[in-house]
């Protein structure tokens, strides 16, 4: 355990009837760093947000953030986090600066101390404009940064983001990482939940992969990769019924499970196969016709499937929402 | 700062929040003041000439005092509503994680519907004195019905903020208020005397406390007896508060989804 762990959870336990959706979380985040927990939806990502943040009682283990408990110190805890959560939680009845004036005022700063924020926070969040506007003209992506000024209000030390790029446009979602890393810089540490492995590769320090109400693996995005091995072969077959007779052909060249997606079909490489001409040469020799081939370098997508034996983007139900 | 500082402030905040919302929303509002006035058209000209009230000069005089505490009664509906789709967007998770007082996203709501049930007021004692309804009364008990009425109103908000934690979703709330609270209203002296009810019925609606508190403001508006009804109307709507908010508040705070 690291003395100047801002976020640091034990042991985290939290059921729904017979829906495990924590199973024994054990979660850390330095001062000013971001921790990015990644995993598939229903993996219990938010249930963990919702207990780091006050929401949910855990049934079991223990939570300190800003070296508060959870539980215990739950009142003095709330005064020095912030969250924006996968909703956009924002008021379309009131004006963008309304809805600042209100959560400042609600984080009790003076009336004159939360126009003063709204404003700058306007100005920051390029909402100067529709500052004065009723939020359901908003866009998505307008209501997710009304959204993230909110939760910024107060200037928190800790910043908790539940998934909060989903939906949004490339362009917002750049935009949203800068202002995220803008934070970072000043000191600010984040917990960041997401489904998009680029995400947590671009802005947290440390990864925690977490599937079915565990941490399967926990790691700089580096160290992530390197779990997953070499190099891949990635290629494409004339006919997806030859996958067998590839599979064979590739053998000796292959470190680990190949993965077979229609006519796609991906294996990770050793280190001294001799890379796409020797794959090229064996699939020739046993007849199997390919219409691409490429090796590439692991990405976080393999480091998931590798770790959960499925891909990233089978989701399975979501307990924590529908609860 | 105490907290019971931060309580009223904080309260002070959400209420202005519902306010601000009220103009915003003029298809609620419609719905709000047509609704009531629908009913009192619809009694008044449709089943008024069908039902007896002895006693009274006119069915529009028996016919208000019931149409305005039911109005008000189930004007709390729309705080269901609203507290469901607050739950449904994220925004009672928002509140919920903010240093801000635990009661104060109910007791915000419940002031607010305060301003809401004076506009109805206004709307439907509009609407009575044109359709034949006139006070017989002194001005003190006029307003004392006015104050028990926005009494009742409030104390319906916090009925139908726990039916909306409870619930979860408008539709379920619906539901709710209109398979349980809508027939209560009808069974009771609201709008037709309960001793013309079938035996059983008849013994409800008398015990019903929407009788009590429509006949505490047939009192107090046009001077017809009152036994213990305005006392016992205060004791309904002191105990009704009491209860809801005490459960309502209770749900508020485990809330776990």
């Amino acid at each position: 355990m690291s003395t100047d762990a801002v976020i640091e959870a034990h042991g985290l336990r939290r059921s729904f009837g017979d829906v495990h959706a924590l199973q024994g979380v054990d979660l850390v985040a330095p001062a000013g760093t971001v921790l990015g927990v990644l995993g598939p939806n229903g993996a219990g990502k938010t249930t963990a947000v919702r207990i780091l943040t006050t929401l949910l009682p855990p049934d079991g283990g223990t939570a300190r953030v800003a070296g508060l408990d959870v539980a215990k110190d739950a009142q003095a805890l709330r005064s020095r986090i912030g969250l924006a959560g996968q909703y956009a939680a924002v008021d379309e009845y009131l004006t963008g600066r309304e809805n600042l004036e209100m959560v400042g005022r609600l984080y009790h700063l003076s009336p004159k101390e939360s126009k003063t924020r709204a404003v700058e926070l306007l100005a920051e969040f390029d909402l100067t404009d529709a500052g004065g506007r009723v939020a359901s003209t908003y866009s998505g992506g307008m209501r997710r940064r009304l959204d993230l000024a909110a939760a910024l209000v107060v200037r928190p030390p800790v910043l908790f983001l539940d998934e909060p790029t989903t939906g949004l446009d490339p362009r917002s979602r750049n935009a949203l990482w800068q202002t995220i890393e803008e934070r970072v810089a000043e000191g600010t540490t984040v917990l960041l939940t997401t489904q998009y492995l680029e995400e947590a590769d671009r802005l947290a320090d440390r990864i925690a992969v977490i599937d079915h109400g565990k941490v399967i693996a926990e790691g700089t995005s580096d160290d992530l990769k390197a779990k997953v091995g070499g190099e891949r072969l990635d290629l494409v077959l004339e006919d997806p019924s030859q996958a067998g007779t590839a599979i064979e052909a590739l053998g000796p060249l292959a470190d680990g499970e190949p993965a077979i997606d229609g006519t796609s079909l991906s294996t990770p490489l050793r280190a001294d196969s001799g890379g796409v001409v020797a794959a090229v040469r064996r699939l020739d020799a046993a007849g199997v016709g390919v219409t691409d081939i490429a090796v590439r370098r692991p990405t976080l997508d393999d480091a998931f499937l590798t770790l959960t034996g499925r891909p990233t983007e089978e989701a399975s139900t979501d307990p924590e929402e529908t609860a | 700062m105490s907290s019971l500082r931060w309580t009223f402030s904080d309260t002070l905040v959400l209420a202005t929040r519902q306010l601000r919302r009220i103009p915003r929303q003029p298809d609620l509002l419609i719905g709000y003041t047509i609704q009531p006035v629908m009913f009192v058209l619809l009694f008044r000209y449709v089943f008024g000439g069908a039902i007896a009230t002895p006693g009274f000069d006119n069915y529009a005089d028996y016919l208000m005092p019931g149409i305005i505490v039911q109005s008000i009664a189930f004007g709390g509906f729309v705080t269901a509503l609203a507290i469901a789709d607050d739950m449904n967007k994220g925004l009672i998770d928002r509140f919920r994680s903010l240093p801000m007082s635990r009661i104060a996203v109910l007791s915000g709501r419940a002031f607010a519907d305060i301003a809401l049930n004076a506009l109805q007021l206004v709307v439907l004692i509009g609407i009575g004195l044109v359709v034949g309804f006139g006070f017989d009364s002194d001005v003190p008990k006029v307003v004392l019905g006015i104050l028990l009425l926005l009494g009742l109103g409030f104390a319906f908000s916090w009925v139908f903020a726990l039916i909306g934690l409870s619930a979860g979703s408008a539709e379920t709330s619906n539901a709710i208020g209109f398979t349980v609270i809508f027939p209560l209203t009808f069974a009771s002296g609201a709008f037709v005397p309960p001793s013309t009810m079938p035996d059983g019925l008849r013994q409800f609606a008398e015990a019903n406390p929407f009788t009590t508190l429509v006949d505490a403001t047939r009192h107090l508006f046009l001077g017809a007896p009152a036994n213990s009804d305005v006392w016992m109307s205060i004791v309904w709507i002191v105990g009704i508060t009491a209860v809801a908010a005490t459960l309502a508040l209770r749900r508020y705070r485990s809330l776990a989804s």
